[in-house]
C-alpha cells in the first residue's frame, strides 16, 4: 500500500489533469463522493456530526490491525467528494502516521480557491476531528 | 416602453468582468443589488470635495454636507410618498428600523399579555426583536400560516386578531420565494382593533411603487443597498404622531435639545432617531441610486423583472428533476427552487463555476424552510440590467446540473 505522501502526490496528479478548470474540478470532486464506500447506516448517529461544517458530515471510525479505518458520509455531494480525498490519504493508517500526516495536497491542488472560505473552515474541523480521532486510538492502543 | 437593458448595463462596472473563465451573471439581487457609476461618483465626490459633519459647523463644507444629506431625506419623502420629512429616519438597515420600533414603540406601548403578529415569511429580522420584545414584556408572539404555494392564510390572520393584537409586523414581499402579501388589507383590518403595522419593504421597495399614505401603514422600513445604493444604509418610516410619542432609540449627539448632569431634553424627529454622526456619505450617495430609478421608473423595472422571471419559470419548468419553492400568484422576481436528489449547496457551487451567483441555504428564514420541511433552496433573484440571454444560461446550466441525478 502506497504511503501517505504517495497517495497525496497521486491526487495532486489527477487535480493537475483538469488543468484548473472549476467546473471540471468540481464535476470530478462530486464523482470521488460518488465512489465512497457506502455508509454504515447505524453509524449515522448525532454524535457522529461533525461540528463546524455547514453540510452534515457524519464521520465515524473503527480499528484493524493496529490501523484506523474512517468512513464518512455527507448530504451534499461535493462534501463527499471532500471527505473522499481525507478518506484515501487517511485511512487504514496508524495512529502515528495520521497524527504525523503533513496534508500539503489540500494546499498544492488549490482546494481552498475552488470549495471557497466556508467550506475551507469545513474541511480543517473534519482533518482535526480525524487527527484527534487517531490520538484517542494511539492512547487506546498502548494501553 | 422597451428598456436599453445593455445601456442600463453600461452604468454597471461590477458587471463587466468574468468569474471563473465565464462572463458574470448576477441573480443575487434580493440580497443587495449593484450600484451604478453615478452612487460609486457620488461617494468618491463627497470624500474629496465636502466631507464634513453635518448640523452642526458653521463653515461652507459643513452646510454642503448638511444640505445635500437633507436632500436625500426629502428625495426619500417622495420616494415613499411620506407627508412629511420629518417622518423618515436614516438606520443602518432594515434590521435596525425593525429593532428601532421594538426597542422604543414595543417597550414603552406594550404590556403582558399583549399579542405581536407577524407571519411565517418572515426574515429573522422581523422575527428576532419582536420575540426579544415579547419575553421582556410576556406579550404572545402568533404567526400567520401559509398554504404550500407560499401565500398566507389571510382566514387565520382574521382568526388571530383581537383587541390585544398591538403589533402586526409582516413582509412586504418575501425574501425568500418572493410572494408579495395582500397588504392594504392586513393594515386595513390590523387598524380595526386598534393595532400598529409595520411593513417589512427590504424586498418589495426595489420593484414596487410604494406609497405609505395609501397602504396607510405605521411604520415601513427598507434598505438602500437593495435599491442600488450603498450598504449600511436603511430607513425608517413612521407617522409623525407615532414617532412623536415614542422614546429615543440610542442617547447621544444630534438627538438631543438640551443636556445637563440633570436631565436631557430630546430634540425634534427625525433627530431624535439619529444619535451620533450618521452615515453621511452613504445617505448622500443614495440620491443618485433613487435618481436612477426615478428616471426608469419602477412600472418598467418591474414589467422588465417579470418578463424575465416568467421566461425563466417557463424553460425551468421543463427539466427534469426541478423543483419550484413557493409559487404564489403574486410574486416579486425572486425564483425560489431545489433539484430533485441534489443539495443547494451543491447547485450553487456548480453554478457559480459558470460565472453565475446565485443565494444557496436558508435565506435567513429557517421557521420557512421548516414549513415546507427543508434546509434551504437555490435562489435566483432578477434586477433590471439582467437580460434573457443571461436566463438562457441559467437555465443551460441547471439543465446539465439537474441531469447528473435526474436521467
Amino acid at each position: 500500500m502506497s504511503d501517505i505522501k504517495q497517495v497525496q502526490d497521486e491526487i495532486i496528479d489527477e487535480f493537475t489533469i483538469l488543468e484548473g478548470d472549476r467546473e471540471s474540478t468540481i464535476y470530478y470532486i462530486m464523482e470521488l463522493g460518488n465512489r465512497l464506500d457506502p455508509f454504515p447506516e447505524e453509524a449515522r448517529l448525532d454524535e457522529n456530526l461533525i461540528k463546524g461544517c455547514q453540510s452534515k458530515v457524519w464521520l465515524s471510525t473503527g480499528e484493524k490491525d493496529g490501523k484506523v479505518i474512517f468512513k464518512a458520509d455527507s448530504n451534499t455531494d461535493i462534501t463527499k467528494g471532500l471527505i473522499s480525498l481525507l478518506i484515501r490519504v487517511l485511512s487504514d493508517r496508524s495512529p502515528k502516521e495520521i497524527i504525523d500526516a503533513d496534508l500539503y495536497f489540500i494546499e498544492k491542488i488549490g482546494m481552498g480557491n475552488i470549495i471557497g472560505s466556508q467550506r475551507s473552515n469545513g474541511l480543517s474541523s473534519m482533518i482535526k476531528q480525524m487527527k484527534l480521532y487517531a490520538i484517542a486510538y494511539q492512547t487506546k492502543l498502548k494501553v | 416602453m422597451t428598456l436599453d437593458i445593455q445601456n442600463i448595463r453600461g452604468e454597471f462596472p461590477v458587471l463587466h468582468q468574468e468569474v471563473n473563465g465565464k462572463p458574470l451573471i448576477y441573480l443575487d439581487n434580493a440580497a443587495t443589488t449593484q450600484k451604478p457609476s453615478a452612487v460609486l461618483e457620488a461617494l468618491s465626490a463627497y470624500y474629496t470635495q465636502d466631507n464634513s459633519n453635518i448640523h452642526r459647523g458653521a463653515h461652507t463644507l459643513a452646510d454642503r454636507a448638511t444640505r445635500s444629506y437633507e436632500k436625500t431625506r426629502a428625495m426619500v419623502r417622495e420616494f415613499l410618498n411620506a407627508k412629511e420629512e420629518e417622518e423618515i429616519i436614516f438606520t443602518k438597515g432594515t434590521t435596525e428600523g425593525i429593532n428601532l420600533v421594538a426597542a422604543t414603540y414595543g417597550r414603552k406601548f406594550l404590556q403582558e399579555g399583549d399579542e405581536i403578529i407577524i407571519s411565517t415569511l418572515e426574515h429573522h429580522s422581523n422575527i428576532v426583536p419582536w420575540q426579544l420584545l415579547c419575553e421582556e414584556k410576556g406579550a404572545i408572539l402568533r404567526v400567520i400560516p401559509i398554504n404550500d404555494q407560499g401565500e398566507l392564510l389571510m382566514e387565520e390572520y382574521d382568526k388571530m386578531l383581537s383587541s390585544k393584537t398591538k403589533i402586526v409586523s409582516v413582509v412586504h414581499a418575501s425574501n425568500a420565494l418572493g410572494t408579495i402579501n395582500p397588504v392594504r388589507e392586513i393594515i386595513e383590518k390590523a387598524h380595526k382593533v386598534g393595532a400598529k403595522v409595520l411593513l417589512d419593504g427590504a424586498q418589495s421597495s426595489a420593484h414596487l411603487d410604494i406609497d405609505v399614505q395609501a397602504l396607510d401603514c405605521d411604520f415601513f422600513v427598507m434598505s438602500a443597498h437593495k435599491l442600488y445604493g450603498p450598504t449600511g444604509l436603511g430607513i425608517l418610516y413612521g407617522k409623525r404622531e407615532i414617532l412623536e410619542a415614542m422614546p429615543p432609540y440610542q442617547g447621544g449627539g444630534e438627538m438631543i435639545k438640551e443636556v445637563t448632569f440633570e436631565k436631557t431634553t430630546f430634540n425634534d424627529i427625525p433627530f431624535k432617531f439619529e444619535a451620533g454622526t450618521p452615515n453621511i456619505a452613504d445617505v448622500i450617495a443614495f440620491q443618485k441610486a433613487l435618481e436612477f430609478i426615478n428616471a426608469i421608473g419602477k412600472p418598467a423595472i418591474r414589467a422588465h423583472e417579470e418578463e424575465l422571471m416568467a421566461y425563466a419559470e417557463e424553460k425551468l419548468a421543463q427539466i427534469k428533476g426541478f423543483i419550484p419553492v413557493g409559487t404564489a400568484d403574486q410574486k416579486v422576481s425572486v425564483i425560489s427552487f431545489l433539484i430533485n436528489g441534489m443539495h443547494p449547496f451543491d447547485i450553487g457551487m456548480m453554478l457559480d463555476a459558470n460565472g453565475i451567483a446565485v443565494r444557496t441555504g436558508h435565506h435567513c428564514t429557517q421557521p420557512l424552510m421548516g414549513r415546507f420541511n427543508i434546509e434551504g433552496t437555490v435562489r435566483a433573484s432578477f434586477s433590471v440590467y439582467n437580460t434573457k440571454e443571461e436566463v438562457d444560461r441559467l437555465c443551460e446550466s441547471i439543465s446539465k446540473i439537474a441531469k447528473l441525478k435526474n436521467k
